[in-house]
């Protein structure tokens, strides 16, 4: 790309500091002007999605690898460098949280109370989830992975709501349950520090921790993908720790639950990824097994709960718990398509989910309900939030034109192979899907035409931005897939994954069982 | 012989021993009424000596004399700089609470000086009586400041109790002390690591005990912690936060050269390291649950200042130069993340006449840069990054484990996870309730630069660390020389 005269290209870090620039400046705004913040917001959020969406464009696919890179050299005593970069696989989601993002500031154009902290807070979230995307160093990485920790926490005890459980146990459950798994990330990341500083200068670089393998012993690394499995299955809502997500995102207010279920779970498979099957390949073969058998609990066993919860954000929540296991299954198959899937799956999830949730926000805040019995009929006075609603319910059951069919039908295909059970129960998982999503939308949108809610006024303006966006992106991506599919192609078989893949399956590591 | 001008070393010492003595002088020629200018006065001193030892750390000459009795090495200096920043810091954050105390202002100050005195000397000193001579001078003044709330109930309450315990603890260091004179004849270091040789005898076995258990009395180790949140919690804010910080980090500057330089050439170091590592699991493990029920602040900030202990210690166990750097640097960020904690503590307790959790109530609305301030200090304290405290956290543990211990480095990673709950708790007050009945409490002066200072640094060297990490580096590098 551009080639500046440090030999970096500053692309990623404006991408990075847009929304935190937008944040200072709400900062030092009065706190009554709330339409001036929410501006701030959406212009920052704004910058960086355009920003983002041209590094998604002119990313160079031929040559593939990591591109618009930059590294500074940041704390030289431990080998830290503060090192940015995109391929093909981190590519999809920088746009995806970019997206997110800029809707998530729509999605709560119409919030008032104490905005400036909120607004304020929501950018440092979106800054952080962006930051770990783009880390090219592991340090950093995990430097922005708690970064938003907090934020979430602050959002959900002063904004969220309190249903079933008190926003305030969500708020504290969800946090404790991200920085325990954390905690066991930190070891994993410290031994395979210390494992990689052994021959050469101490690093923490992603690709030079992957070009040292030779130094991690097979034991080695069945302990520290161990630990990162651990960390990494916590956040991405693995079964059997998964119990935070729902009551998370139940608790949260929109935005956070967007932003939490459409892009900083992802980081759980993002960091599986690039740090599990890149760094310590050995040490994915053995638990792939063990992934294999979870994520199969997580879609069969979310779904069926999914089916039986009464208020919409539970069924949004264990149905993301539920799709994450196709993910999980896309990861243990260990092969480039399944992987190619499961990044795309990332993505194809991600929209629809924050699409939901940004719906299920529009219609809380209109009927102050959220229990599904006390609702019905919305579309007849609603027909608007009613498309978002429906756009949302197709993709979440894999509907053919949408990105989410595409991803789902590239992971049965990579893992019907390698994993010929588990890929077939999985099949069956959409039934499921199917089964408690329509009856969603049926109990939602549909039936009789209901007084009560007459008085209610359809999503107009700024509260169409998520829909359209999302909308748009759900579709364009579904129908032309190659736009998405080109680019994560190129992640998976230029970035050597392929080869690491092929050297894997060929080691006769035999696994658990 | 010494070939250089001893005066010149030993400035900073001979000036604060002056400015105490001055400042005694001032307060009983000043009337009572016209002493409003202590604060800024010590204020100054101390930033003149602070940064002569700024210089002196990077330029000055490194040297010892009298046989090694006192040196004055970049690892002291190091811990100079450190006591001299956490003593004015709480000089400054408290300005306007000494103001409102009956009397006795002008001494407060003068004591101030003279604990920070007896830190410098522990932390230069090569030989054991000099050690003890200067933890006495620290220990001796803190016996007043803690009961210097003479109404206060507590507060003299609080004094007696450590009068009695701190006494109990010297009487055990000293003990140690002399049976290490018995057995090699000698208080100095370097001779009693030659003296003692790698046999373990069980003599040598109890001496160092003792001298772990008197210099663990004020590092508030486990088992030698329970006098910690009484008095935390009885003593005027202002010198909570100093006990807290700097007779803690002064103890660790002792322990680290006396356990590095003599017990770590005997075969100690074996059974040593094993009983060290235990106490530092223990001394984590207790510091952050009991710190969970805790309703008062000084009590929580207590509880957690023993858990810090605990990590502190991690650092010592690992005996290599990444560890002592370790520690330093921990140590070194530890003062600004407590020091902004104590120093909106000490601001609400002089506003409200309050150390009650729930009396933050509503902070974030009243007196938003408290909050933002205790917040920041409350989440470096618990090593969530960007924030100093979790580059300080890696540093002590990835020491440790390149030493090969991971299961300590996995109970401080767990532990300081589990810090998180009681820590987010506070911020949940200050956030979520909205402290009606509660007065806006603003912050001004002095105490506001304390505040903004403590979390511009927090948040710095949590961003990019590599100046402080250097100084650690070059003053663990002295130490070992």
């Amino acid at each position: 790309m551009s080639a500046l005269p440090s030999g970096g290209s500053y692309l990623l870090p404006f991408i990075l500091l847009a929304p935190l620039l937008a944040m200072f400046i709400i900062v030092f705004l009065p706190k009554e002007e709330t339409k001036t913040i929410k501006i701030v917001a959406a212009l920052g959020t704004f910058t960086s999605m355009v920003l983002s969406l041209y590094a998604f464009f002119a990313y160079n696919q031929a040559a593939g690898g990591m591109q618009f890179t930059l590294t500074i050299p940041w704390v030289p005593d431990l080998g830290v460098n503060l090192a940015f970069g995109v391929d093909g696989i981190s590519l999809p989601m920088l746009l995806l949280t970019n997206l997110i993002g800029f809707s998530s500031i729509y999605a709560s154009w119409n919030m008032e109370k104490r905005a400036k902290e909120f607004f304020a807070l929501l950018l440092i979230l979106i800054t952080g989830v962006m930051g770990t995307f783009i880390a090219r160093d592991l340090f950093i990485f995990f430097l922005f992975y708690e970064i938003v920790v907090i934020p979430i926490y602050i959002m959900v005890i002063i904004w969220g709501s309190t249903k079933r459980v008190s926003k305030e146990y969500a708020g504290m459950k969800l946090t404790i349950y991200l920085l325990i798994g954390s905690a066991f990330l930190l070891v994993g990341m410290v031994a395979l520090y210390l494992a990689a500083a052994k021959q050469g200068h101490p690093t923490f670089m992603f690709d030079q921790l992957a070009a040292r393998q030779n130094l991690y012993s097979a034991p080695f690394q069945k302990v520290a993908f161990g630990l990162m499995l651990f960390g990494f299955g916590s956040l991405i809502s693995m079964f059997p720790f998964h119990s935070w997500s729902p009551d998370g995102y139940a608790g949260a207010p929109t935005a956070v639950s967007m932003i939490h279920a459409g892009v900083l779970k992802k980081i759980g498979g993002y960091g599986l990824i690039r740090l599990g099957i890149y760094v310590l390949p050995i040490g994915a073969k053995y638990w792939a097994p063990v992934i294999a058998v979870l994520a199969i609990a997580n879609v069969l066993y979310a779904a069926f709960i999914a089916l039986a919860q009464k208020d919409l954000k539970y069924v949004i929540g264990y149905s993301s718990v539920s799709h994450m296991g196709y993910v999980l299954i896309a990861i243990a198959a260990l092969n480039p398509t399944a992987v190619g899937g499961a990044v795309a799956m990332m993505f194809a999830h991600g929209v629809m989910s924050a699409l939901f949730f940004s719906m299920i926000g529009f219609i809380y805040e209109k009927t102050h309900t959220r229990n599904i019995p006390d609702l019905g009929g919305l579309a007849h006075q609603m027909p608007r939030l009613a498309t978002g609603f429906i756009i949302a319910g197709m993709a979440s059951l894999g509907l053919p034109s949408t990105i989410n069919f595409i991803s789902e039908f590239t992971i049965f295909m990579g893992t019907i192979k390698a994993l010929p059970v588990q890929a077939i129960l999985g099949i069956a998982g959409i039934i499921f899907t199917a089964v408690y999503t329509l009856r969603v939308i049926a109990n939602v949108m549909f039936g009789p035409r209901r007084s009560e809610w007459d008085h209610l006024k359809d999503i107009k303006g700024a509260e169409l931005v998520p829909l359209v966006v999302l909308g748009f992106v759900i579709f364009a991506t579904g129908i032309f897939p190659n736009i998405l599919f080109g680019l994560v192609n190129t992640g998976v078989t230029s970035s050597g994954l392929a080869k690491v893949l092929e050297t894997v399956s060929q080691a006769k590591m035999g696994g658990l069982f | 012989m010494v070939d250089f001008n001893i005066f010149a070393v030993l400035t900073p010492e001979v000036a604060l021993a002056a400015m105490a003595l001055i400042l005694l002088a001032i307060g009983l020629l000043i009337p009572p009424g016209a002493r409003k200018g202590m604060m800024p006065l010590t204020a100054f001193s101390l930033i003149g000596i602070l940064s002569y030892t700024l210089y002196d750390f990077y330029f000055g000459t490194k040297t010892s004399f009298m046989n090694g009795l006192y040196w004055h090495d970049q690892f002291a200096l190091y811990f100079k700089v450190l006591f001299l920043a956490a003593a004015l810091l709480v000089v400054l954050s408290s300005g306007g609470y000494i103001q409102k105390l009956p009397k006795y202002r002008g001494e407060f100050y003068s004591l101030i000086l003279t604990a920070t005195l007896g830190m410098m000397l522990m932390a230069g000193a090569g030989e054991l009586i000099t050690l003890y001579v200067g933890l006495e001078l620290m220990t001796i003044s803190f016996y007043i400041l803690v009961a210097y709330l003479s109404e206060d109930a507590r507060s003299s309450e609080a004094g007696i109790k450590y009068l009695v315990l701190g006494a109990t603890s010297s009487a055990i260091l000293l003990y140690g002390i002399s049976l290490i004179y018995g057995l090699t004849g000698s208080t100095q270091l370097s001779e009693i690591a030659s003296g003692l040789g790698a046999t373990l005898t069980p003599t040598s076995f109890l001496a160092t005990v003792f001298i772990l258990a008197g210099l663990g009395f004020k590092i508030s180790l486990v088992p030698f912690h329970l006098w910690a949140p009484d008095i935390y919690e009885g003593a005027p804010t202002p010198v909570t936060a100093f006990l807290a910080i700097a007779s803690k980090a002064a103890a660790f500057a002792a322990l680290i050269r006396v356990y590095l330089i003599t017990m770590n050439s005997q075969s100690f170091s074996a059974t040593g390291q094993t009983l060290l590592m235990v106490l530092a699991a223990l001394t984590m493990i207790i510091g952050n649950l009991v710190a969970i029920p805790q309703k008062n602040i000084k009590r929580m900030l207590s509880y957690s200042s023993i858990a810090q202990a605990g990590y502190l210690m991690v650092g010592i166990i690992a005996e290599s130069i990444p560890g002592v750097k370790g520690v330093l640097f921990y140590a070194m960020i530890y003062v600004f993340a407590n020091m902004g904690a104590f120093a909106v503590a000490t601001h609400i307790s002089e506003k409200q006449g309050s150390d009650e959790i729930q009396d933050f109530a509503g902070l974030a609305r009243r007196s938003p840069l408290a909050a933002v301030v205790m917040t920041a200090s409350l989440l470096s304290l618990a090593g969530i990054p960007p924030l100093a405290g979790f580059v300080g956290k890696f540093y002590l543990f990835s020491a440790v484990m390149g030493q090969g211990y991971t299961a300590i480095a996995y109970i401080g990673f767990v532990m300081s996870m589990v810090s998180v709950y009681y820590y987010l708790s506070v911020v949940k007050v200050m956030f979520l309730g909205e402290g009606e009945g509660l007065p806006d409490i603003p912050v001004h002066g002095a105490v506001k630069f304390t505040m903004l200072f403590t979390m511009i640094i927090t948040i710095a060297i949590g961003i990019y660390p590599t100046p402080l990490a250097q100084m650690a580096i070059a003053a663990a590098q002295s130490l070992v020389q």
